[in-house]
């Protein structure tokens, strides 16, 4: 999928983007630019700089240094015209009056466009129908008015729709049908930037990704680009946990092969979830796991071998950053 | 290519809108018709003020509805503004095709409509119930300049001040601002009835301006170049000191 997006026109172009608040770097120079009908995604702890870099696309900041061009114009100085070629959606969803419906705030921005999609088919195609879409945007659950603002987004037919966290407390319901969204939007050639904390999604949808740190770019690539160049694992789950002896003894036959398992650690998890981290999953390793398994009568309900996924492969760049973070979400 | 909706449909769509909304705000419908209504009607029944004309009507009438201009364009605009600002809301439209400049002529459209509404209401009230009939004098025009110029002096303070405080000091200070302009603004009293300083204090501010100018419409007050220049001046000043100034200062988030 990059590859083919390599040969297309940039939809952004962003170089060396600074900003600070208050003499508090935000972002260090970044650049990267986002090919146009890719879906990017930009991940990060909170405070890496995603919602400021997102801010400066959409327009509503202005970096202190560095350039963003954006369908080849500086959003900062855009019009009316630009604006219509690029549908928004902030974070949370918000910026819409109490008082609206659903259906009043969604037709309202559809009239804003020349040509846009039918407001009820794609409230429809959200999940808001019904009695919902009759809702006033006060009542509306969380998940709810997050999927007004992907509708917003939408509305009119953008060439290029930024995201900001758009499956943000949404239930499983709400991110498959946002996920189905943007599988759409890239068939049809819209170019999508997207921040999640979601990792899973991510990886399934997007093209390339920029991983965000302290404001700069700690790794920028494809998925596959990213997890292969992830620490090798295995990683395992058994119907029932071992004891602490039983993990020493596995760790031991696994060193027992002599193909690199010599300096094996088994990790657990949490209940029969076990990894063993930084060796190569050869198939002799595989298989004395299998052995050493069968011999006790204990049954391997899943195993994985490779380079991790992409949440590994971003708490391995991240590290304690985003532990931090999930101790302290208000950073 | 997505191309935006043409400037007079987005501001039309939005005048809609800003109307429809108008009719969901209980509390500035109360500001902006019931209390205009209730200073007119029950001060022209019980004639327990100093009105200075014949009749309290004559005097009641212009103020009354001065008062519902400043409660429309001065109040009910700079709340409902200030909380979009608080919400988000000037932001998310700040970032759709309709323009910052579109934005605010449909909002100063729909002011007019309601001022248009109130005005109605408030003369057919008073002919019909308080035997109110315009002076020989009167003028639809001076009337219509008026309520025009007005507009634009409490829009101008009205978004000055939701564009550079927080929500709720900007509904503190516009029920401040409301209740003096309601004592002092020529509205329920004339201003030479007031104490020197006050008055001076009142001469110099944009509701006794405006209250002089509607009086002079109607008829109940002079004719001359000069009724009408002095007060007319002071409010465009207002009108461009205000606009001016919140063009500079106003925030959009």
């Amino acid at each position: 999928m990059s590859g083919t997006a390599g040969a297309r026109a940039a939809a952004i172009e962003v170089t060396n983007l600074a900003k600070d608040y208050d003499g508090r770097p935000v972002l260090r120079g970044i650049s990267f630019e986002v090919r146009a009908g890719e879906v990017f995604s930009l991940l990060g702890p909170n405070g890496a700089g995603k919602t400021t870099t997102v801010e400066i696309v959409e327009g509503y900041r202005r970096p202190d240094r560095g350039t963003v061009r954006v369908l080849g114009t500086d959003p900062a100085r855009a019009g009316r015209d630009h604006r219509a070629r690029v549908g928004l959606m902030l974070q949370g969803g918000g910026g819409i009056d109490p008082r609206m419906t659903v259906r009043e705030v969604v037709g309202l921005h559809a009239r804003f466009h020349a040509d846009p999609r039918d407001p009820d088919e794609l409230l429809r195609l959200v999940g808001l129908v019904g009695t919902s879409a009759r809702t006033r945007y006060r009542r509306l659950s969380g998940g709810e008015k997050q999927r007004v603002g992907l509708a917003l987004a939408l509305v009119g037919r953008p060439e290029l729709a930024v995201l900001d966290e758009p499956t943000a407390g949404m239930d499983v319901e709400g991110r498959t049908a946002t996920r189905e969204l943007l599988v759409g939007l890239r068939q049809a050639g819209v170019t999508v930037v997207l921040t999640s904390h979601d990792l899973a999604d991510i990886e399934r949808i997007a093209d390339r990704i920029a991983i965000l740190d302290q404001g700069r770019i700690a790794a920028l690539g494809s998925p596959d680009e990213l997890t292969s160049a992830a620490a090798p694992l295995i990683r395992f789950r058994l119907a029932a946990p071992l004891s602490e002896s039983d993990r020493r003894a596995l760790a031991g036959a696994l060193a027992a092969g002599g193909d690199g398992g010599g300096g094996a650690t088994v990790e657990h998890e949490g209940g029969g979830r076990y990894r063993i981290p930084g060796l190569l999953p050869t198939p002799g390793l595989s298989a004395r796991l299998a052995s050493w398994c069968a011999e006790r009568g204990v049954v391997i309900v899943e195993l994985r071998t490779g380079g991790g996924t992409l949440e590994e492969r971003y708490v391995e760049l991240i590290g304690s950053a985003i532990l931090d973070d999930e101790l302290d979400p208000a950073r | 290519m997505s191309r935006p909706a043409s400037p007079v449909q987005a501001i039309a769509v939005m005048t809609a809108m800003e109307l429809r909304l108008v009719l969901r705000r209980p509390e500035n419908l109360f500001a902006t018709i019931v209390i205009p209504t209730v200073v007119l009607v029950l001060f022209s029944s019980i004639s327990i003020l100093p009105s200075g004309t014949a009749r309290a009507v004559e005097f009641l009438l212009p103020g009354s509805i001065a008062l519902g201009i400043i409660a429309t364009s001065l109040v009910s605009l700079s709340i409902t503004t200030a909380y979009d600002r608080s919400y988000g809301v000037l932001k998310r439209l700040g970032g759709s095709p309709l323009s910052r400049l579109e934005l605010v002529v449909a909002r100063l459209l729909s002011v007019l409509v309601v001022e248009a509404v109130q005005i109605g209401l408030l003369v057919a009230i008073a002919a019909a119930l308080l035997g109110w009939a315009p002076g020989p004098t009167a003028s639809p025009a001076v009337v219509a300049v008026a309520v025009l110029v007005g507009t634009a002096a409490f829009v101008g303070l009205g978004l000055l001040i939701a564009g550079s405080l927080r929500a709720e000091t900007v509904l503190a200070v516009a029920n401040v601002l409301f209740l003096g302009f309601l004592v002092v603004g020529g509205v329920l009293v004339p201003i030479d009835q007031l104490p020197d300083p006050l008055a001076a204090i009142a001469a110099a501010l944009p509701a006794a301006p405006l209250s002089e100018l509607l009086r002079v419409g109607l008829g109940t007050a002079g004719t001359t170049g000069t009724d009408i220049a002095g007060p007319l001046l002071l409010l465009a000043i207002w009108a461009i000191a205000t606009t001016a100034l919140t063009a500079r200062i106003f925030r959009w988030e």
